[in-house]
């Protein structure tokens, strides 16, 4: 029924408001705005991006419409399951009772700086699209969830949320969150369970937080970059937002890229650039690369001669036996040992385990164990035998994703780093464990404990 | 003909102590990995054991054997 709508095209701006030009046709877009070293401004905001649409219409019919406009304009989650944001948007707005929206600026990935590089210096671009969403879906409370250590941010996202609620374009203040700062704390349950008052712990499901989230209401809960974009699609269009990236990866994408690179650091990307032009935007590979880790922890090794001319996208990556995740792209030089550093990352996996369903916490410690023995003792030929028969014992038996993600982190080391694995199992360690770590890993001292 | 209903067994995993109930009572379906949680046979139940399912799920200690009812689709 709404086709006719749609067929229309985008309706003419309001006369209150001056129309939106976008800015760039192509990138950047998210970072347009950035500045080096402050956090922009509300004034500022306003002044670059014009105010917020789709407001001062309290019709429902125009934030109704909203969602049809995510819809077409193809935009995916970029937290890492790369669901359609339109689809969830309708689940929630169709939901029983007034809704909550959550936005998760909780980054769990220890190599990713996107989130936090949105929070730091355009918060008002990710509230925007808070706010939007708001609109959209029915909701009258509002969640901003970033780490509860990161206490400068903390209160700078506080003073954001305030000046925006007293300038009148928030209906409600944002209420800005602090959650724990362990691994699957930022996991969508585990933040809706937080909220409700309990611990940062994944949960069972069902139900789903678009169904029954926080204190039972439905909830959307998306990533900050995710909000951004909805903010610029809201101003834009949606066919502004298609005109760059795959058909079936459409827009622009931030992507933290890192390990053995000239200029490690988070880039706007057009989706579908292949991973080698990545690589090359962060100034190219300081040692010749031997393998790239793409994803994140929960994404994959890839040897870099198959990687190099893999279009970035959730849908070419997962072909390829890696995950387009939180947008990361590591690259290992040849000198260092894969085993080694998969070691040291399932070891932290495995300490980061909410500690509740049984093959969890049995199975990530034990594969840490064996994997730990081939990369640093050797195996006396039994390790990898080892961890293969761990790995279906472990898989799909959690409540959440966290043990697959570290069994698919194993499994695309062992396929990767193959002749390395036969090598270390035979022989023992190589040089190559030798060398400093190069995948992030949180030092006991930044880690965090407990689940409140 | 439509009133067949099939049964398929899940576990809460963060229910599930691993008290190896269910093992003993539906080994057909149900067996223990080497720490004592339990792994189940893939698909829906076999008609002659739906019965013996329902009881494994009663008898579990921490209710984490859970009977999920697929009605087939009328067309």
């Amino acid at each position: 029924m709404s086709t006719e709508l749609v067929r229309r095209g985008p309706a003419a701006p309001p006369p209150a408001i001056p129309p939106y030009r976008p800015p760039q046709a192509r990138l950047p877009r998210l970072l347009a705005g950035l500045s080096y070293y402050r956090s922009v401004g509300l004034r500022e905001h306003e002044h670059r991006y014009g105010p917020i649409p789709w407001r001062g219409h309290s019709g429902r019919e125009r934030p109704e419409r909203l969602i049809d406009v995510v819809d077409r304009s193809g935009l995916t989650g970029r937290g890492g399951a790369g669901f359609p944001t339109g689809r969830k948007m309708r689940a929630v707005a169709s939901g029983r009772g007034p809704a909550v929206v959550v936005a998760n600026g909780a980054e769990g990935e220890p190599a990713s700086g996107k989130d936090r590089l949105l929070l730091t210096r355009l918060p008002h671009l990710v509230m925007d699209g808070i706010s939007l969403a708001a609109d959209a879906v029915g909701a009258q409370e509002a969640y901003l969830c970033v780490h509860q250590r990161e206490t400068e941010l903390l209160a700078s996202l506080a003073d954001a949320a305030d000046a925006r609620y007293r300038a009148g374009i928030d209906p409600g203040p944002i209420k800005i969150v602090g959650i724990p700062g362990r691994y699957v704390s930022s996991e969508q349950s585990a933040i809706v369970a937080f909220l409700g008052g309990g611990p940062a712990k994944p949960t069972f499901a069902p139900p789903r937080p678009h169904e029954r989230g926080v204190r039972g209401r439905p909830t959307l809960e998306n990533n900050v970059e995710t909000l951004a974009h909805l903010a610029l699609i809201a101003r834009y269009g949606d066919g502004w937002f298609r005109s760059i990236g795959l058909p079936s990866a459409t827009g622009s994408a931030l992507v933290t890229v890192g390990g053995g690179v000239a200029r490690p650091g988070v880039y706007e990307i057009e989706l579908g650039t292949s991973i080698g032009q990545v690589i090359m935007l962060a100034g190219g590979p300081t040692e010749r690369p031997q393998a790239l880790l793409v994803g994140g922890y929960f994404g994959g090794w890839l040897t870099a001669e198959e990687a190099w001319e893999i279009p970035m996208s959730q849908p070419t990556l997962r072909a390829a036996g890696a995950a387009m995740g939180a947008g990361m792209v590591l690259a290992l030089p040849v000198t260092s040992c894969g085993l080694a550093e998969t070691a040291r990352v399932v070891r932290y996996l495995a300490e980061e385990t909410a500690g509740q369903c049984g093959p969890c916490v049995m199975g990530l410690p034990a594969l840490a164990d064996a994997l730990a023995d081939l990369a640093f003792h050797g195996g006396r030929g039994r390790a990898t035998g080892q961890i293969q028969r761990l790995l279906p014992v472990i898989e799909g038996r959690g409540a959440c994703r966290h043990p697959d993600g570290a069994t698919q982190l194993v499994r695309s080391a062992l396929r990767t780093f193959s002749a390395e694995a036969q090598w270390h199992d035979q022989h023992g360690a190589c040089y190559g464990v030798a060398r400093d770590p190069l995948l992030p890993v949180p030092g006991d001292e930044e880690r965090e404990w407990g689940w409140r | 003909m439509g009133l067949e209903m099939s049964i398929t067994l899940r576990i809460n995993p963060i229910m599930c102590d691993g008290h190896g109930m269910c093992a003993e009572l539906l080994p057909e379906i149900i067996t223990l990995d080497q720490w004592g949680y339990p792994l189940l046979a893939a698909g829906p139940v076999p008609r002659p054991l739906t019965g013996l399912a329902r009881r494994a799920a009663q008898a579990c200690p921490t209710l984490a054997l859970l009977i999920e009812e697929t009605r087939p689709k009328h067309r």
